[in-house]
């Protein structure tokens, strides 16, 4: 069997088992939770890619999570019932990408339906990653990592401003989301195993691509680049065209994740779009050991999970922010690279 | 027939000319060496003919295309093949991904084939894994190839390199100092290893300060001071050139100095 | 085009409101030049973009204003600043000065960390209140008229203390030994070390001086601009804005740099939602990076020079 498919199935078995456990101890609200930290840990697996294997930072991926999420929202919960008569409204209706729904008070809503809002999502992140990186991915270091800083911070202030992304409240009342007969995106109690399934299922599917991607010719010219660009594109690889393929890839699964969720939590707000966000998600990226897939998804899953709960309490992003010093100081090669044995030998060897 | 022209050649950093209207051609099948004192513009004139710098005037034409200004992967492409003065592998691949990479312009499956691992992508790996194992036989170097290539010894290293370069089965061969800090012995299996190369049908220019590895395996040397071409000739008339050894006697006296 | 006639025309009719733009547009100018040189001052003796810059305006102007309540106000501005200074040189002694050979990717990552630390520990100490030190001579409604445009007293002493902050840095690196070897150290590390200069001591230095005038920027523009556990992150992004738009590690083009984005930003609010004020000095940054690396008073040359 192919390196790292045993580990797929491995993944399936754990994620099955952690739904019969709590299903069994009568725990299922863990359920949400875990569904929503799947959710980030796509985003996280994205930056796997894009930080550990092609070396390319980024402090900017919360903005294409927002992007993704509240292109969705926005447009499943526009009310366009006061146009309804205007024609392109009526062409949008005879294409069927509109959706008519009542809300709790009985009034109508003619909005667009979910489908339309989760491709354009996955479209305005791809659009948007393919302008801002072409400039973006031709700076390096702390050049690199402020442009995408400063990226991050744009679309914060942009939906934190526009009465249109509801402003410091966000948008909610998002409608779930029917991707087939009896199968929905949404937050409701009798739905939330076959939601966290839905989640496990982008995750198993990320997963394998990733390990797929990585083992092959494209995922050797990244590691390439990420290790000596110059002698990357001295042996005939297009350094620039692979940074921003990877880059979009990583912007399209994080816009992915940050729709769904928005389907799932019925809403968003700002602070999916905040400098913290984006910090959070290379601390995690940090703490699972850079070019680590399976590194990324524990300490995503973990950390995201514990965060969710509530454990950390105020001291939320503070741990974060520890969580980056101390990997960065002591184990830059990740926590799960730790080897004890190593670090005994190393300092009886000092004494 | 010359497989590499240069024509007219220039290039600056800021007021400084690093290389001074140099033309000159290279001939297939031959080895060619350039010389000169430190900061004489040898590896200014490398980067430029792989890319890395675009020149401010002039004209380098490779295999009857001008190539002048392209990026580096794509000369890459054309078959043009480099080593750097300062040994870049990559970190954290084995010594045989290192060969693979150098096998890439010569496959093609993307990102798509790739995630989705593809019949045609897993071909293409099968390929590329045996063609760069073949390199290593070839150079004699297959016990390493599981090895992670950063951590050999600095001689194994430019070897390693030599073998990315050489995988991808280039038409001309760029070598800069490929025998800086090797020992005699090295230098010598090197030099050898050189000229074997050119007998496969591949054209080397190569930049080297050991005069006695140049001399030796080049069938033509070329002399660069201060950016300008002083001198192109046979070794042995090389030798006698009185200009080149002013050129590289008085750098000796501003070292006394 | 209309536009700006507009601006112009509102300015000729209300020159007074004009001054008081550019007074706001010159405070900012000189707190956001100050957090740049704070940063080419770091980055120069070692090559970090610290990102934990903007913490040291913060805690210079907080520990300042608690410290207020129980001391002078001249007493508490020169007890915060040798604080902050402290702890500059605590950060550097415990988190940089054992690292050997980081990458810049590491370097950029823990001083993040630093900088979120610093904020949370800022929130748990003073909460979110927003908070302000006195004016140093009269009050908020004080001002000192100059051919009948009124000025808050508060802007002269912005200007006359940065201004000498600035002064005093250039006399510092020129003419003081430990200024003159963290200029060796800038110029070569390797070279000032076999010149027998404690490379390490100057990079601790080089923590405490930069922290030491953000937190005394911080200080002196508290009154007008207030501070907050979170107004680091805008000011390092601003400062760093500031810094490239000199082109790193030049100190008196970041006044210039400074002053440019203050007044632009404070000139903003005529024509868009102050909500999007932070997205023009970003905005000016990426364009910079885009096109000018350099800096628009740097050169290509120099540049190219520095391994990024």
């Amino acid at each position: 069997m192919r390196k790292g498919y045993l580990q797929i199935g491995i993944l399936c078995l754990v994620l099955v088992l952690i739904d019969l456990v709590s299903a069994s101890f009568g725990k299922t609200y863990y359920l949400t939770q875990l569904t929503m930290s799947l959710y980030y840990s796509l985003v996280v697996l994205g930056l796997v890619l894009l930080m550990g294997y092609a070396g390319q930072i980024s402090l900017g991926h919360a903005g294409f999570f927002a992007i993704g999420g509240y292109t969705t929202a926005v447009l499943s919960t526009y009310n366009l019932m006061k146009y309804k008569d205007a024609a392109v409204v009526k062409m949008f209706s005879k294409a069927g990408l509109l959706n008519l729904r009542e809300d709790l008070y009985g009034a109508e809503i003619l909005s667009f339906h979910p489908w339309v809002g989760i491709v354009l999502s996955l479209a305005i992140a791809a659009a948007v990653a393919y302008i801002i990186g072409i400039p973006v991915l031709k700076l390096k270091g702390h050049y690199l990592a402020m442009a995408t800083l400063g990226f991050g911070i744009i679309v914060y202030r942009i939906v934190l401003g526009t009465p249109l992304f509801g402003e410091a409240d966000g948008v909610s009342d998002v409608p779930p989301f029917n991707i087939l007969p009896g199968l929905s995106i949404s937050g409701e109690m009798d739905e939330r195993r076959i939601n966290y399934y839905i989640a496990s299922f982008f995750v198993v599917v990320m997963v394998y691509i990733l390990i797929n991607l990585i083992n092959s010719r494209v995922g050797r010219a990244l590691k390439a680049i990420h290790g000596a660009e110059d002698a990357a594109e001295s042996a005939g690889v297009d350094t620039a065209n692979y940074k921003l393929k990877v880059f979009i890839l990583s912007a399209i699964v994080a816009a992915l994740a940050g729709a769904f969720l928005t389907h799932f939590n019925g809403g968003i707000g700002p602070s999916e779009a905040s400098v913290m966000k984006s910090v959070r998600y290379v601390a995690i990226v940090a703490a699972g050991g850079m070019a680590s897939v399976w590194g990324g998804l524990t300490m995503a899953m973990l950390l995201n999970f514990l965060s969710l709960r509530g454990y950390f309490g105020s001291y939320d992003d503070a741990v974060f922010g520890a969580v980056l010093i101390v990997i960065m100081l002591f184990a830059p090669e990740g926590i799960l690279r730790i080897n004890p044995l190593k670090i005994l030998r190393m300092s009886i060897k000092k004494s | 027939m010359a497989l590499l022209t240069v024509e007219g050649l220039n290039m600056s950093f800021g007021g400084l000319r690093a290389v001074k209207d140099v033309s000159f051609t290279v001939a297939e099948g031959s080895i060619k060496a350039l010389i000169g004192p430190n900061g004489a513009g040898k590896t200014t004139l490398f980067n430029l003919i792989s890319g890395y710098l675009k020149p401010k005037s002039g004209v380098i034409v490779f295999d009857g295309r001008e190539i002048q200004g392209m990026p580096p992967h794509q000369i890459a492409s054309f078959g043009i093949a480099r080593t750097f003065q300062h040994i870049r592998l990559f970190p954290g691949m084995t010594v045989l991904e290192n060969v693979m990479v150098g096998l890439h312009t010569h496959t093609r499956s993307g990102f798509i084939s790739g995630m989705l691992r593809l019949p045609a992508s897993r071909r293409e790996e099968r390929f590329i894994r045996e063609q760069a194992m073949e390199v290593l036989e070839m150079i004699g170097i297959e016990e390493l190839a599981n090895k992670e290539a950063t951590s050999l010894a600095y001689g194994q290293q430019r070897i390693v390199e030599l073998a990315r370069a050489l995988a991808q089965k280039p038409k001309l061969l760029l070598l800069d100092e490929p025998a800086a800090g090797l020992n005699i012995r090295e230098t010598a299996a090197i030099g050898r290893f050189i000229e074997q190369i050119r007998d496969q049908g591949i054209t080397v220019f190569i930049v080297e300060h050991d005069m006695s590895l140049v001399m030796e395996i080049s069938d033509e040397v070329m002399v660069l001071s201060y950016g300008e071409k002083i001198a192109e000739d046979k070794p042995l008339a090389i030798q006698k050139n009185e200009e080149v050894i002013k050129v590289y006697l008085g750098e000796e006296e501003d070292v006394e100095n | 085009m209309p536009l700006v006639f507009c601006i112009i025309f509102d300015c000729i009719m209300n020159i007074e409101l004009f001054f008081q733009y550019v007074a706001a547009g010159v405070t900012y100018g000189f707190i956001y030049a100050i957090v740049a040189i704070g940063f080419n001052i770091i980055y120069n003796t070692t090559g970090i973009i610290n990102f934990a810059q903007g913490e040291f305006v913060m805690l210079g102007s907080m520990t300042a204003i608690t410290l207020n309540a129980f001391m002078p106000l001249s007493l508490a501005i020169v007890l915060s600043v040798l604080i902050t200074m402290l702890v500059g040189a605590v950060m550097e002694i415990l988190f940089f000065r054992w690292l050997e050979s980081p990458s810049v990717l590491r370097m950029i990552i823990i001083t993040i960390g630093l900088s979120i630390i610093i904020r949370e520990i800022a929130l748990a100490i003073w909460g979110e209140n927003v908070r302000a030190l006195p004016y140093f001579t009269g009050n908020e409604v004080s001002s000192v008229s100059f051919a009948g445009v009124h000025i808050s007293p508060q802007v002269l002493w912005v200007v006359g203390i940065c201004s000498v902050m600035v002064v005093g840095l250039q006399v510092f690196f020129k003419y003081f030994r430990y200024g003159r070897q963290m200029r060796a150290c800038a110029a070569n590390r390797e070279v000032a070390r076999l010149c027998g200069i404690n490379t390490k001591n100057m990079v601790t230095l080089s923590f405490v001086l930069s922290a030491g005038i953000g937190a005394l920027a911080g200080c002196v523009v508290s009154p007008i601009t207030y501070s907050q556990y979170n107004m680091g992150v805008p000011l390092a992004i601003k400062g760093f804005t500031v810094a490239i738009l000199g082109g790193l590690g030049n100190s008196m083009a970041a006044v210039a740099g400074g002053l440019l984005l203050g007044i632009l930003e404070s000139f903003s609010v005529w024509v868009m939602p102050s909500a999007y004020k932070d997205a023009i000095a970003i905005s000016i940054m990426l364009l910079i990076l885009f096109f000018r690396p350099a800096g628009l008073f740097g050169r290509k040359e120099e540049f190219s020079l520095k391994e990024f």
